[in-house]
């Protein structure tokens, strides 16, 4: 083997790839060959390292240097600065809001530092397509002890005993969930990993897919040896071809090796696993729903119990847990259950990935240990509001969560105190909103994606989630009434008890929360007719204040329905009937000129 | 089909394996070497002092030693130099290298820890503000 003496990271998760990743690799290979540093220089492609943001991303070891947005017209100087005349490039390194001086090295931007990375461990360390780098990392180590050191029993005790539970949204104790199939006689038995993620704004599954597939094959490895089962199913949302890919790779080197199929390291336990591609739909996300899909029927979910784990798929009794769930079993087998029972909450162990999207500094990828603080995510890791702008609410665990306030800053994220405040870990995600966020539009915004993603099978759900859209739609539109509070509140309880499965049954979150935290926004769109973030256009006028205006004719310009009538060093006016709120003028008057403003329930039109 | 089915044994060859190759990104070697690669340093034969250590690190098969490059030292007439930083000691520098001075480097103060007094131009780095 050559010894290199530097490694170009290249992140190539679906964040970075979909921002020229893999044109930058290439000019980084063209540029370091053409150079003659070819041996001893290796670019590597790897997963995503979380900071989306800031993509493409190149890290260079074994300085640890991070290199941000990084173009292929920025590799020629790149490669002669730093890896010829040894000058790590600073105007290609990160510059953390609101100050002056780059941060070169990775491990001291503040995004990364204040991590914990168990899940997300090789994300950006290894190739995840070479199961050597993998191993070099402690790879099938823990299922090599699961195999020939562990009883089953063993297997489940310390899992239990690490307080794992279900990453994929309801927080099942994973060990218990376990034991219940063990305890099940039927055979054969099957595992299922669950990598449909749908919910808007959430990737952490599809990350840990694509830069750590060989976590996931372990963990589900060792899973199999402790319920007894000798086939399992990696069920992958379809939108997701990179993670396909990758898994495919995977599960091609683990059976060369003989890490998968027949007598595993020679210790006579066969197992095997296969890529099932996801149906498209939300709902296939729900445990017996993604169960009907892989026997090939429609995902329509079923009553519970019985319960996966004794009449799961083809009846069978079948374990079925998330992606990031099966990635922290390996951690937990070749560290102990002590290790990872010392991270956390009383009742939530471990850490938790989250995706932070939103009106937010540093959108990503974190993961974090489980009772960090929202403040802590919003503002140490996510570098804050940008813009100056103030902190509103944070959306966590997508259409089935809820909004948290401002004055929950400080709540510690576990699985209770979510569900306390209204919201719920779900599967990860969480959207940063600012002041200029509507709460009646963004519970309008995620009734809408429920209502289109209701599966249809039972009422509560189908209609429920409907007339909640309607209701709310009439509220935004500025035709509400009192009386749609009530029934708006009504039909949540009854979607809330009344649906089938956990999406219906969490569809309402979105709406209980945002009456509950800013009930007083909803009020003002009834009783004034106004919306207090400006956001609902028929509540909304644009208008051009005369004594500001110069008459440059540029919002005259903008207007895609000509609704603007001046000349030029005239003042213009806005024609209100014509107008269709859609903003253009007030973005492109000049911030000098700051002449158009937005105005909602001050005698605008209602 | 599976023509090379693993056991425990080997794969734990595989990791130590490709654990030599890896250690780099996790920068934590037993010693870092520092080539100077200013324009000084290239023309007065750095290249050749790089090439030098690599072969050397790669025929002896040294797994933790980090090879990294740097500008101009601002001491042109005494290049090709290079700093080797033993962990938990002060970086020494070497000047007016030759391909066969590094060799002996690497083997007596890298991987060995004595310094090679004859080549030796200082210890110590220059303070830095």
């Amino acid at each position: 083997m050559k010894h290199h003496r530097t490694h170009l990271l290249v992140c190539a998760g679906t964040g970075c790839v979909s921002c020229g990743a893999f044109t930058l690799k290439e000019a980084l290979e063209k540029e370091v060959a053409g150079r003659g540093l070819q041996d001893e220089v290796l670019v590597v492609a790897t997963g995503c390292n979380g900071f989306c943001e800031r993509g493409p991303i190149v890290v260079v070891h074994p300085e640890g240097i991070f290199y941000q947005r990084l173009t292929p017209e920025d590799v020629p100087f790149l490669v002669e600065e730093h890896l010829v005349k040894g000058r790590p490039v600073q105007k290609f390194m990160y510059v953390p809001p609101a100050e002056a001086k780059p941060v070169p090295k990775m491990t001291d931007i503040d995004f990364f530092k204040h991590q914990r990375l168990i899940v997300l461990r090789n994300r950006g360390r290894i190739d995840p397509e070479k199961i050597e780098e993998y191993i070099a990392y402690d790879g099938y180590e823990a299922m090599a002890k699961a195999l020939t050191e562990m009883t089953p029993e063993g297997i489940i005790a310390e899992i239990s005993a690490s307080g794992l539970r279900g990453r994929g949204g309801a927080g099942f104790p994973t060990g218990r969930k376990w034991a219940l199939c063990r305890r099940e006689k039927a055979e054969p038995k099957y595992i299922i990993c669950n990598g449909d993620e749908g919910d808007p704004g959430a990737f952490m599954d599809r990350s840990v897919l694509e830069a750590d597939p060989h976590a996931v094959v372990e963990g589900m490895v060792i899973g199999a040896r402790a319920i007894g089962a000798e086939k399992g199913f990696l069920y992958i949302r379809d939108e997701y071809p990179l993670a396909v890919q990758r898994m495919g790779v995977a599960l091609g080197q683990a059976r060369e090796l003989g890490l998968l199929g027949k007598d595993i390291l020679g210790t006579g336990f066969d197992f095997d696993l296969e890529i099932v591609r996801g149906a498209g739909a939300f709902v296939s996300g729900e445990e017996t729903a993604l169960i009907a899909s892989i026997e090939g029927q429609r995902a329509y979910p079923r009553q519970r119990p019985p319960y996966p784990a004794e009449h799961g798929l083809w009846g069978r009794p079948t374990v079925i847990n998330n992606v990031e769930t099966w990635a922290n079993v390996p951690s937990i087998i070749s560290r102990g259950a002590a290790w990872f029972a010392g991270l956390g909450t009383g009742t939530s162990k471990g850490t938790k990935v989250f995706s932070l999207v939103g009106k937010i500094n540093n959108t990503g990828l974190v993961e974090v240990p489980m009772g960090i603080r929202l403040r802590e995510i919003v503002y140490g890791i996510g570098g804050g509001i940008p813009g100056g702008r103030e902190f509103k609410a944070i959306q966590i665990g997508g259409p089935s969560g809820g909004c948290v306030p401002r004055d929950l800053l400080d709540l510690p994220v576990d699985y209770e105190s979510l569900t306390k405040a209204g919201a719920m870990m779900g599967s990860g995600g969480m959207i940063v909103m600012d002041e200029d966020t509507c709460m009646v539009d963004i519970a309008l915004y995620f009734l809408r994606f429920t209502e289109e993603e209701s599966c249809g099978k039972c009422a509560p759900c189908r209609l429920g989630t409907r007339q909640m859209a309607g209701i709310l739609a009439r509220i935004a539109g500025g035709q509400g009434t009192d009386d749609d509070l009530r029934k708006l509140e009504e039909l949540a309880l009854t979607v809330k008890q009344g649906a089938l499965c956990g999406l219906g049954q969490t569809a309402p979150n979105p709406v209980l929360s945002t009456l509950r935290y800013f009930r007083d926004e909803y009020e003002a769109h009834i009783r004034e007719r106004r919306c207090p973030a400006k956001v609902c256009k028929n509540l909304i006028t644009y208008d051009i204040e005369p004594d500001k205006c110069v008459g440059c004719l540029l919002c005259l310009k903008a207007c895609p329905v000509n609704a603007i009538t001046g000349e030029r060093k005239q003042v213009h006016v806005i024609d209100q009937a014509a107008c269709i709120k859609c903003g253009a003028c007030m973005n492109i008057c000049p911030p000098k000129v700051g002449a158009v403003s937005k105005h909602s329930g001050e005698g605008g039109r209602s | 089909m599976s023509t090379k089915k693993l056991t425990i044994q080997e794969l734990a060859r595989i990791r130590e394996k490709t654990k030599a190759m890896t250690v780099l990104r996790d920068g934590a070697g037993r010693a870092k070497v520092t080539v100077h690669m200013g324009t000084c340093g290239i023309a007065a034969g750095a290249r050749g002092i790089m090439d030098a250590l690599l072969q050397e690190i790669e025929s002896r098969a040294v797994q933790d030693v980090i090879v990294t490059t740097s500008g101009c030292a601002g001491l042109c007439n005494r290049e090709p130099m290079v700093t080797v930083e033993i962990k938990d000691r002060p970086p020494v520098k070497y000047a007016q290298l030759t391909p066969e001075k590094m060799r002996r480097i690497l083997a007596e103060h890298v991987l060995e820890g004595r310094v090679v007094a004859e080549y030796a131009l200082a210890v110590g780095s220059e303070t830095m503000y």
